[in-house]
């Protein structure tokens, strides 16, 4: 991500301290995680400390300080997901990426993490890869849904 | 469109649209609610477009893509109106049938009906479904009519006429007086009465005032708000107007959750409708009354649905909450007076304003007014978001509206107000719904998730389960919260391990009454309710797991063995060769026999077993019987002895 991208998307929410968070969401959004040096462009052009923008980079969910795979993998643990089998397409989806939540495999291929609810309660247990929601799971279909991405 | 000056403009322009409105004409109104569409709603709402054009009817039939209808299980869900014949779980295959037979020949395709599964009956039309049936959709019900990308839709329904009413029929302190004759109680879980909240705001000293849309919905299981918002953001943005007028502000904020990216994207698309008409903005409908409003996204962070650390989180700041007093209606964001509700509350304005304080406070119970929008999710047959009246017997929703546990299985309990809520057993599913009757029971109403549970369900492990949910959502800040919440977990998942040991349940209780009484916000005071109700009405199955190392439900996974029923084993394979371990010895007309040295207890074996069979079982609290001898593995089939 180069800086003249940074600035574009701070000049669109204004470089006040209250815009860091819309800010920081939208770098994540087109990069998929936060580098260090928009992170830098940010807090220098916001008036921010390094401290607090490293501190909601690390307090919110939403935020990635490491690059992240080209997929990413979210599995929903909510309670209705949860009393459905969630832990075992966990499981499942473990097995078949090699990951534990949290981490991105070497190839940069999948990224995977839990959520606690997606509001898709009614389909659980609930997957969401990039975006598309995969509900009604099993173990096995977990897995084999996994296959289409490359 | 032009905008709007007046509130004789308004009516003109409502009334133009009603004109241009056909009721008889036809139209095939699809599910986009999220739920819907990860169904594939989308490629059917194509299907339909294509069809359509093909046949040279695109001018003739309506397609109209609504909000969530509720019945989210049987997805994607098709109405054909003005009939409302209701066709379920509807594939872009049947598209081209649907037009044919359906739309234009006026007969019901039998297989897309909604069948009830006791009595195998069907059902044509959407409200005579018993899900809909003994639900009263006073809020949620508009859903199903409108585009929520078309504001003509929310006017042709009626839209913006509350607010016209408020702004120039009323003064504020007569909107507030209105809201709290009608005791309407924050849908969000404190369920402290709106109106009284809205007068701390206007009489606060300080200006400017602000007003919040709480749609941070971080409570697992519980999905109304998104609905709302997704389905009907006019409804919510006309709540906020009023408000806005009764309290005095003239800015407000939709805090909305990143997870629920649709709602993100209809709200912004009503706010530059509404804001092209001129009901947003200054001036609106030229009442002198100016307002306008603003999207800001969560981050992920559960705590931030708590209303002081939401108002940090609105300032660019990391969302700790802070002690109240002050409350926020004293000092909110930017320090000035800020009155924040909850999606659903919003929602629920226009209507009190529309038909008057004493019509909602006639529904429901003596100190629980209106209408209440649930989630129904869990071990229930008819999943979905059902909106009922205060008072109705818990027992109704489950079996009326929700058509019991599927399955044959056992209702075991019900889990209300999301993570800090409480489970209420089978011998009060009498209780009436209200905040405080729940409350009594030891769980809460919160934000409406009803999460329900059968005999497979370990009460154990759904105390441990909420206990860590709240333990990686608790922002740290305060001891008891951040330690006490840890220390309950490892005691927790020792149990469920079936490493529990005598004194641990008293452990456990001391420390949730230090969490209860010494946390800063909501969330610790109320991280043990999950730990507590379900000791108190489930203290048996504890004791089980801690004495016996047993676990009643079969579902903690150290405390269960899979084993195979030799007499029951046909020897069909399935299981042998789905064993993600290899764990399972046998072969064609030879007895499985489970390793237990290898078998991890996966549960796959349990789950591919054919049920005439019903070989593979799940163990606890007993030994293992040993495999039987090798020379007695041989299966010796019925048909293959007679040949």
């Amino acid at each position: 991500m180069d800086i003249a991208e940074v600035d574009r998307v701070i000049d669109q929410h204004g470089a006040e301290p209250s815009a860091l968070i819309q800010i920081l969401l939208e770098i994540q959004r087109r990069h998929h995680w936060l580098p260090g040096a928009a992170l830098d462009r940010v807090a220098g052009r916001l008036g921010v400390p390094m401290t607090r923008v490293r501190h909601i980079a690390t307090f919110y969910k939403a935020f990635s300080l490491v690059p992240k795979g080209r997929h990413e993998v979210h599995v929903c643990l909510g309670t209705a997901c949860h009393v459905r089998g969630a832990e075992r397409v966990l499981d499942a989806v473990r097995d078949a990426t090699g990951l534990l939540p949290g981490e991105t495999d070497a190839e940069l291929r999948f990224s995977l993490e839990t959520v606690n609810c997606l509001g898709c309660c009614a389909l659980g247990p609930v997957m969401v890869v990039d975006g598309k929601t995969h509900g009604k799971l099993s173990p096995a279909a977990a897995a084999d849904a996994l296959k289409s991405y490359e | 469109m032009p905008r709007l000056n007046s509130r004789e403009e308004l009516d003109r322009l409502r009334r133009e649209i009603l004109a241009r409105r056909d009721p008889g004409q036809r139209c095939i109104a699809t599910c986009a609610g999220t739920g819907c569409l990860a169904s594939g709603a989308a490629d059917v709402v194509e299907a339909f477009r294509r069809e359509l054009a093909a046949r040279g009817l695109t001018d003739k039939i309506a397609l109209r893509g609504t909000g969530c209808h509720g019945f989210c299980e049987k997805g994607p869900i098709v109405v054909l109106d003005p009939e409302e014949i209701c066709c379920l779980q509807v594939t872009p295959a049947d598209v081209p049938e649907l037009v044919e037979r359906t739309v234009l020949g006026g007969e019901v395709i039998d297989r897309l009906l909604y069948v009830d599964p006791q009595t195998g009956g069907k059902t044509i039309r959407e409200p005579d479904i018993p899900f809909y049936k003994h639900q009263q959709r006073l809020v949620f019900g508009a859903n199903r009519k409108l585009d929520p990308r078309r504001i003509e839709d929310y006017l042709a329904l009626g839209g913006y006429r509350a607010l016209v009413k408020a702004l120039f029929e009323r003064t504020p302190e007569q909107v507030i007086a209105e809201v709290k004759a009608s005791k309407l109680r924050g849908r969000g879980g404190a369920g402290f009465p709106t109106g009284v909240k809205w007068e701390f705001a206007r009489r606060a000293a300080g200006e400017p005032k602000y007003v919040v849309v709480n749609c941070d919905e971080g409570d697992p299981g519980a999905y109304m708000d998104r609905s709302l918002m997704e389905g009907n953001p006019h409804a919510v943005l006309e709540g906020l107007l009023i408000g806005a007028y009764a309290i005095g502000a003239h800015e407000g904020y939709f805090y909305v959750r990143q997870e629920y990216p649709l709602a993100v994207e209809n709200l912004g698309i009503a706010l530059r409708q509404a804001e092209e008409l001129g009901l947003l903005g200054k001036n609106i409908l030229g009442s002198g009354f100016d307002f306008t409003a603003r999207v800001h996204r969560g981050a992920g962070a559960f705590v931030c649905g708590e209303e002081t650390a939401l108002l940090l989180s609105l300032e660019g700041r990391p969302g700790e909450p802070r002690p109240r007093p002050p409350y926020p209606a004293i000092q909110g964001l930017w320090g000035k007076p800020t009155n924040i509700n909850n999606v659903e509350t919003w929602a629920n304005i226009p209507l009190i304003l529309n038909d008057g304080a004493a019509k909602f406070a006639a529904i429901g119970t003596a100190e629980s007014k209106g209408t209440k929008i649930f989630s129904l999710v869990g071990k229930i047959c008819n999943t979905g978001l059902v909106e009922v009246p205060m008072g109705i017997p818990l027992r109704d929703v489950v079996y009326k509206i929700g058509g019991g546990i599927p399955g044959g299985k056992k209702f075991k309990a019900m889990q209300t107000g999301g993570p800090s809520g409480g489970c209420i057993p089978e011998a009060l599913l009498d209780l009436p719904v209200g905040f405080d009757e729940l409350t009594r029971a030891g769980s809460m109403m919160g934000s409406g998730g009803m999460i329900v549970m059968d005999e497979d369900t370990c009460m154990v492990d759904v105390a441990r389960y909420f206990v860590e949910f709240l333990t990686e959502e608790s922002c740290g800040k305060c001891v008891p919260c951040r330690e006490g919440l840890r220390q309950m977990h490892r005691i927790l998942t020792r149990i469920t391990r079936g490493e529990g040991r005598e004194g641990d349940l008293e452990a456990l209780e001391q420390i949730a009454e230090t969490a209860v009484e010494a946390s800063l916000c909501a969330l610790g005071k109320t991280a043990a309710n999950p730990f507590l109700s379900t000791l108190r009405y489930f203290r048996d199955e504890y004791e089980a797991h801690i004495r016996e190392k047993r676990c009643p439900a079969l579902s903690c996974k150290a405390l269960i063995r899979t084993w195979i029923d030799p007499e029951k084993c046909r020897a069909c394979m399935l299981c042998l060769k789905k064993c993600p371990t290899g764990a399972i010895d046998g072969g064609k007309q030879r007895i499985h026999v489970i390793d237990q040295a290898r078998c991890t207890n996966c549960g796959t074996c349990f789950e591919v077993c054919p049920t005439k069979f019903g070989a593979v079982r799940k163990l606890s609290g007993v030994p293992v019987p040993p495999p039987i001898p090798e020379e007695r593995r041989t299966v010796a089939r019925a048909r293959k002895q007679d040949e």
